[in-house]
C-alpha cells in the first residue's frame, strides 16, 4: 500500500511503470522517486543529476547516479537502453528541451514528462490583470531566480507532441487539492505525461485522450 | 629544510581541516567516532617459488616474488568482507596506521580505520606494495637470485596487469574467493579497472578514483621527462648503480615534476608565497616558496624510493590500456561488479573527461555505476586530501553493498537522516 505522503505526480509515475522495469531518471535530485521505484516496483534504477550534494544523498539511498548535465548525458546511451526515461520537473529546466526529449525517446521505450503548467488560471490572472510574471504554487520563483528556462502549458505540450509525432499514452493533472479532470490547462498546476514515439504503423494511441484534455 | 617541510605538512593538514566548512556534508560525516588503526606491521608473502615462475604479460618469467602487505580489521567467517586498497605511483603497502616508533601515518590513513570510510570494524582491509616497487615487494632493487646482485635493468618489464596478477595471488593466499571491493586512485584506479576486467568474478565492487583507461600523450610526456632526468644522472650508470652513490638528483627532479602535476593553479597560489628576505638557494632562484617545497619533496623522496622502480612503474602506467585495443564498452561487458567512479574538478593531470570515458563505457555496457565529480581545488592531490567527500561517498557505497551481502560489522554504520 502506498503511503498517503507520496506526492500525486509520483503516484502517476508509480502507476505507469511496470514491475521490474529499468528506469533512467533525468535530474533525479536526491533520489526520492528512484528509491520509491526501487522499493515499490523493484526497478533497475539509474539517475543523472548535476548537483553534487544531491549525488551524495543518492549514494546514501544506495542508488546509482551519474554526476552530469542532462543536456549532454544522454548521447552516450544506445537506443532503448531503458524501459522508461523520466523527466520529472526537469524538462522545463534544460537548455534544449526539444533535443533532450527526442534523446529520451530514443534511449527509453517510454518517457514520463512532468512540468508546471504555465496556463494555470492564477498565472493567467497575474499576467492579464497585474501585468506581472506569474508566481504560482508550481512556479514558485521570481523572474530573477527561477531555474526554469522554458515556460509551457499543457496545450503547448500536446501541440508539440502532435508536431513531433509523439504518442501520448496517458496523462495525469494535479491541482492544489488533487487530480484535475476537467479543463486541466486552466486548473492544473502540474501535468505529467506518459509518451512514446509514434508506433511503426503511424498509429497514435493517445488521440482520444488528447481531445479530452485540450481546453 | 626539514623545518620548512614540517611546516608545509602542517599547512596541508590545516587546509584540509578547515576547507570543509561548506554545505551540509560536514555534519553528516561521522568523523568524531573515526579512529586510526594504531600500530601496524608489514607482512610478507612469497609466490612464484622454484620451480615455478610467474609468466609476465611480456612473456618474460619472474620468480621468486615477495609481496609486502598490510592488513587491518578482521576477515569474517565467510571471507566476504575483504577490501583491497591499491596504491599509486609512489605509494606502498603502508596505507594506514603507524609503524612502531614512527610519526608518519600511512598514505591513506584518514580513510582507513574504525569508523572511517574503509571501516576496519566492518571490513578486512588489505594493501600490498606493487610488483616492481621498492617497499618490500620484489622490484629492480631486489636481489636477483641468479646473480646475488640487485636486478637493476635485468628486472623484466612489468605491466599494471602483472601487478594485479600478483595481488590476485596474495588474495588466493589469504583464501578470499571474492573481494567486497577494490579501491584506488591514480595508478591505483588503473589497477582497479584491471581487476574489473581480468577477474570479474573475484570482486563485488570497485572504487575507481581520478584515473584513466589509458595515458594521454600529455601524461606520458610528464613521465618521460622524469625518466630522462633519472637516466641523465651520472650516478644512474645505465641502471646498475650501487648503494653508495644513487641517482638522487635525477630522481628528485622526476619527483618535482610529479608534484607540479599533482597540484592545481589555485592550490599552488594558496600554498606558496614569495620568500621573505633575500635568501636564495642559487643565483637564478626567483625567491618563491615553491622552489623550496619542490626541492624538499624531491630530497625527501630519494630517501624512500628507488630510481629504477620509478622507471619501471611509470613505464607500466604509460603503457596501460584497459581497452585492450577494442571498444572500451565491449571490454566492460563482462563486468559484474558495481562501480563508484570519482573525479576532481581541478585535476588536470587526470582530468574528469578521462573518468567520463569510463562512465560512458559503463553506460553502454550496462554496468551499475555511480559517478561523482567532486568540487575541489587540490588538483590530482585531491584524492588524498578530499577526505570528507570521499568518506561520505565510499562509506555509504560500501555500507549499502555490505548490507545487501549480509555483512555485519562490530558497530552499525550510523544511518543519516535523509
Amino acid at each position: 500500500m502506498l503511503s498517503e505522503t507520496i506526492p500525486l505526480e509520483y503516484r502517476a509515475t508509480l502507476k505507469w511503470i511496470r514491475h521490474g522495469s529499468s528506469v533512467l531518471d533525468l535530474g533525479c535530485g536526491d533520489g526520492t522517486l528512484l528509491s520509491l521505484l526501487v522499493r515499490e516496483k523493484d526497478a533497475k534504477a539509474q539517475g543523472i543529476e548535476i548537483d553534487e550534494q544531491a549525488i551524495h544523498q543518492c549514494v546514501v539511498r544506495g542508488l546509482s547516479v551519474f554526476h552530469e548535465d542532462i543536456d549532454r548525458g544522454l548521447s552516450d546511451y544506445s537506443d532503448h537502453s531503458f524501459d522508461y526515461v523520466v523527466l520529472n520537473q526537469t524538462f522545463q529546466q534544460v537548455k534544449l528541451p526539444d533535443i533532450v526529449l527526442q534523446e529520451a525517446l530514443r534511449v527509453g521505450r517510454k518517457v514520463i514528462v512532468g512540468f508546471p503548467n504555465f496556463a494555470h488560471y492564477q498565472a493567467r490572472f497575474q499576467i492579464f490583470f497585474q501585468g506581472k510574471t506569474p508566481v504560482t504554487p508550481s512556479l514558485p520563483y521570481e523572474w530573477y531566480d527561477t531555474p526554469n528556462l522554458h515556460f509551457l502549458s499543457i496545450s503547448d505540450f500536446i501541440v508539440y507532441c502532435r508536431r513531433r509525432e509523439i504518442t501520448i499514452e496517458d496523462s495525469s493533472f494535479m491541482g492544489k487539492n488533487g487530480i484535475i479532470k476537467i479543463f486541466p490547462n486552466l486548473f492544473a498546476l502540474v501535468a505529467i505525461f506518459l509518451i512514446s514515439p509514434l508506433d511503426s504503423e503511424g498509429n497514435s494511441h493517445g488521440a482520444s485522450i488528447r481531445k479530452n484534455i485540450t481546453r | 629544510m626539514t623545518s620548512l617541510h614540517s611546516m608545509r605538512k602542517n599547512v596541508d593538514v590545516h587546509q584540509a581541516a578547515h576547507k570543509k566548512n561548506r554545505g551540509i556534508l560536514v555534519k553528516q560525516v561521522n568523523v568524531h567516532k573515526a579512529q586510526s588503526v594504531g600500530i601496524v606491521q608489514k607482512n610478507y608473502f612469497q609466490c612464484a617459488l622454484p620451480p615455478d615462475e610467474l609468466i609476465l604479460e611480456s612473456g618474460e618469467k619472474l620468480g621468486p616474488i615477495t609481496v609486502a602487505y598490510e592488513a587491518h580489521g578482521r576477515l569474517n567467517k565467510e571471507h566476504s568482507n575483504a577490501i583491497l586498497i591499491l596504491h599509486a605511483l609512489s605509494g606502498d603497502a603502508h596505507a594506514a596506521g603507524l609503524y612502531k616508533g614512527d610519526e608518519q601515518p600511512g598514505w591513506w590513513d584518514d580513510m582507513i580505520g574504525p569508523g572511517r570510510a574503509f571501516d576496519t570494524n566492518r571490513y578486512f582491509v588489505i594493501c600490498s606494495n606493487v610488483l616492481g616497487g621498492c617497499q618490500g615487494t620484489t622490484g629492480p632493487s631486489s636481489i636477483n637470485p641468479k646473480t646475488g646482485e640487485p636486478y637493476g635493468l635485468d628486472f623484466p618489464i612489468i605491466s599494471i596487469s602483472d601487478m594485479v596478477t600478483v595481488q590476485r595471488l596474495l588474495i588466493d593466499h589469504l583464501e578470499i574467493d571474492q573481494l567486497l571491493s577494490v579501491a584506488g586512485g591514480s595508478m591505483g584506479g588503473m589497477q582497479a579497472l584491471e581487476w574489473l576486467i581480468a577477474y570479474p568474478d573475484r570482486l563485488k565492487s570497485a572504487i575507481v578514483i581520478a584515473t584513466a583507461t589509458k595515458h594521454s600523450p600529455q601524461q606520458i610526456a610528464f613521465h618521460e621527462v622524469g625518466r630522462q632526468a633519472i637516466m641523465a644522472d651520472p650516478h644512474w650508470k645505465g641502471g646498475y648503480y650501487d648503494g653508495s652513490r644513487l641517482p638522487a638528483k635525477g630522481l628528485a627532479v622526476a619527483r618535482m615534476i610529479g608534484h607540479i602535476t599533482y597540484m592545481s593553479t589555485i592550490s599552488m597560489a594558496e600554498k606558496f608565497r614569495r620568500r621573505p628576505g633575500d635568501e636564495k638557494s642559487h643565483k637564478f632562484s626567483a625567491g618563491s616558496e615553491v622552489e623550496d617545497y619542490l626541492q624538499n619533496r624531491g630530497d625527501h623522496f630519494v630517501k624512500r624510493f628507488d630510481a629504477n622502480s620509478y622507471l619501471y612503474i611509470t613505464r607500466a602506467i604509460d603503457s596501460f590500456d584497459c581497452s585492450r585495443g577494442k571498444n572500451l564498452y565491449e571490454v566492460f561487458k563482462g563486468i559484474k561488479a558495481k562501480i563508484l567512479v570519482l573525479a576532481f574538478k581541478s585535476d588536470w593531470l587526470y582530468p574528469a573527461e578521462q573518468s567520463r570515458e569510463i562512465v560512458k563505457a559503463c553506460k553502454l555496457a550496462g554496468v551499475d555505476t555511480t559517478y561523482c565529480e567532486i568540487d575541489s581545488t587540490y588538483g590530482h592531490d585531491a584524492f588524498l586530501l578530499e577526505v570528507d567527500e570521499e568518506t561520505h561517498l565510499v562509506k555509504h557505497f560500501l555500507h549499502r553493498l555490505s548490507v545487501k551481502n549480509g555483512i555485519e560489522g562490530k558497530y552499525r554504520v550510523m544511518e543519516y537522516a535523509i
